[in-house]
């Protein structure tokens, strides 16, 4: 019997042939820590014994929730978090290198074939490069910093086959929303998502981390797309010791789910208030008001991202009804739009743009929404009271449809303006 | 059941007894539960408990951490705890002097993080008969919940998530083994 990606990730890593459904002790090659997560995971880390963590390379820490601090308490968790850093050995990118998950990536922190975790979430991004990733909580983690390994249950894997090409506005902001609209919040609980197929082989790197990103949205313990020329170039660029190897799916592979998608008729999607699988056309929502546009995150505050979004605006301006945050995802991105006239369109055209971090999407540092408010934001969730006022509304869509929406001041279709 | 709940505020550590449920009842949720909901992300710096308790569902169901008792059973429907990886959700509960979670399914990381902190999430067919307020009585052991005198079954955690609910939760867990097999397997 063949076997899929993830389990060979497995396999790899323990030398032994894993299945899916059987629970492993698995060596961690990196773990994440940020602000919010870490003064816990630390906790933990302590409370078991703890005194030295497996191995200070293997970690990864920094600050991006809620920088620079926005309250007495956050500079005391940092503090905290520096104290350990430094006592342990700890490479600590403080609040100096943006969003964690662009950072691991852009650092070279996750390679094809590796089991990371993190503690926040949306750590399956880093499936972007093949890595196993998948994230914990803070006594997990604290597990895992103490022991160097973690208890696993090998997941299942659906596989999400896309074919056809882009048209031109949408991307794959609109493509993930598509497929967890299809899945449901819960469809692919505890298994892996794969996506394969020409429009994944065909899309770059930044758009197999906003995929990966949303793959706990549908409940996902991962994504994962299969290491490529792309990937190799990506990773080699950071770890020039890497040599490339083979690392797919078997043809006979047992899979939980195959579903495919063609995006050749694609139009934007746009997930409506209060849950991310609550996925709908544009056509559907054009038309509605919005008080605030929100374009960064870990899911697409990427060059990309920025750029699709400057495209959109030409040299127009953002409606002056509507408050434009723009927030690079990492300090590397930041430079990227910088240098490319990015950042002083953006401002010219009456955006505030922000330090690297997570804004609006965090709902506790800045850019909260008062009850009634709209908000359309570029990341990952829509849940009541996520970024602010559990009364406000918030809608989630790529770059475009909000570069397009803050242009008009309501939720517009990106191929209109 | 009477819980101790430590709580260190301005250097001072203070040891509250909160008042137990004589009848613990039934805190009834829906769908989807997310982890903003159970406690909002501006609470995040909160690192204590009972602290995180006070704050438990604050915007969208207030009442909860105004009356919640020691002992009483949250109740929720599909995919409770879905979204952020959050262990200050789980907390909030615990700090409340929830033990139990009932629900038809969990998002993954909140069921292991619930298990890790020493929280029982249980699984249920249907929680449509459990009605808010109602009377509960949850016996893991047994695989059974009594809910207004009815009883529904209760599927038991894995085995190798049960061993580290036996032990109190994953800190717990640690301590016993001391140090682990990597790639070691445990069961199916």
């Amino acid at each position: 019997m063949g076997s899929t990606l993830v389990e060979k990730v497995f396999s790899r890593r323990c030398g032994s042939d894993v299945r899916a459904g059987e629970v492993v002790m698995a060596p961690v090659d990196a773990a994440m820590i940020h602000d919010i997560t870490g003064p816990l995971a630390i906790r933990t880390f302590l409370e078991m014994g703890g005194e030295r963590v497996f191995d200070p390379a293997r970690v990864v820490m920094l600050f991006d929730h809620q920088v620079p601090a926005d309250s007495i308490p956050a500079a005391e968790n940092q503090a905290i978090m520096r104290r350990f850093a430094a006592e342990q050995g700890i490479l600590n990118y403080d609040l100096r290198e943006g969003v964690c998950h662009q950072v691991v990536l852009e650092k070279g922190r996750a390679a094809p074939g590796e089991i990371v975790i993190g503690s926040d979430s949306h750590t399956c991004m880093y499936g972007a490069v093949g890595a196993f990733a998948t994230g914990v909580g803070s006594t997990d983690m604290g597990f895992a910093l103490r022991f160097g390994a973690l208890y696993f249950r090998v997941p299942e894997t659906v596989r999400a086959t896309v074919t056809g090409a882009f048209p031109e506005r949408v991307g794959p902001k609109d493509l993930i929303l598509s497929i967890i609209g299809d899945i449901g919040a819960d469809g692919a609980t505890y298994r892996a998502v794969e996506f394969c197929g020409e429009a994944v082989s065909s899309m770059g790197m930044a758009g197999r981390m906003t995929l990966c990103n949303m793959a706990i949205e549908m409940g996902a313990k991962a994504g994962i797309v299969p290491p490529d020329e792309t990937t190799w170039d990506y990773v080699r660029a950071r770890r020039p010791d890497i040599e490339p190897f083979p690392l797919a799916s078997d043809p006979g592979a047992d899979l939980a789910d195959s579903r495919t998608y063609d995006v050749g008729e694609f139009e934007p999607q746009v997930a409506v208030p209060h849950n991310v699988d609550n996925v709908v056309p544009v056509s559907r929502v054009a038309g509605t008001h919005v008080d605030q546009v929100f374009i960064g995150s870990c899911t697409n505050g990427r060059y990309e991202d920025l750029a699709e979004a400057a495209s959109v605006l030409g040299d127009g301006q953002f409606s002056d009804r509507v408050r434009v945050i723009v927030i690079p995802a990492s300090r590397d991105e930041y430079l990227k739009a910088l240098r490319a006239g990015l950042i002083e369109r953006f401002v010219e055209a009456g955006a505030l743009v922000e330090a690297p971090c997570c804004g609006p999407c965090m709902g506790g540092a800045f850019g909260l929404i008062a009850p009634g408010e709209v908000s359309l934001s570029t990341s990952n969730r829509n849940f009541r009271g996520r970024q602010g006022s559990a009364e406000g509304l918030v809608y989630l869509a790529s770059a475009a449809t909000a570069a397009a929406s803050a242009v008009r001041g309501e939720i517009t279709d990106p191929r209109e303006v | 059941m009477t819980e101790q709940i430590e709580r260190e505020s301005g250097g001072i550590r203070t040891v509250e007894v909160p008042r137990s449920a004589a009848s613990p009842r039934v805190w009834k949720f829906g769908d989807d539960i997310d982890t903003d909901a159970i406690i909002p992300g501006r609470f995040l710096t909160i690192n204590d408990p009972a602290e995180l308790a006070r704050h438990a569902f604050e915007g969208t169901r207030d009442e909860f951490a105004q009356s919640v008792l020691p002992g009483d059973v949250v109740v929720g429907g599909r995919n409770f705890g879905m979204g952020s990886s959050r262990e200050h959700a789980p907390l909030a509960l615990k700090g409340a002097g929830i033990r139990y979670i009932v629900a038809e399914s969990f998002a993954r990381i909140f069921y292991r993080n619930a298990i890790n902190i020493g929280l029982l999430p249980l699984t249920t067919p249907s929680t449509d008969g459990f009605a808010d307020g109602a009377e509960i009585a949850v016996d893991p052991s047994g695989g059974r919940v009594t809910v207004d005198g009815k009883e529904f079954p209760v599927e038991p955690v894995p085995e190798f998530l049960q061993r580290i609910a036996d032990a109190g939760g994953l800190i717990e867990y640690a301590r016993i083994v001391g140090e682990v097999e990597t790639c070691s397997t445990t069961s199916r």
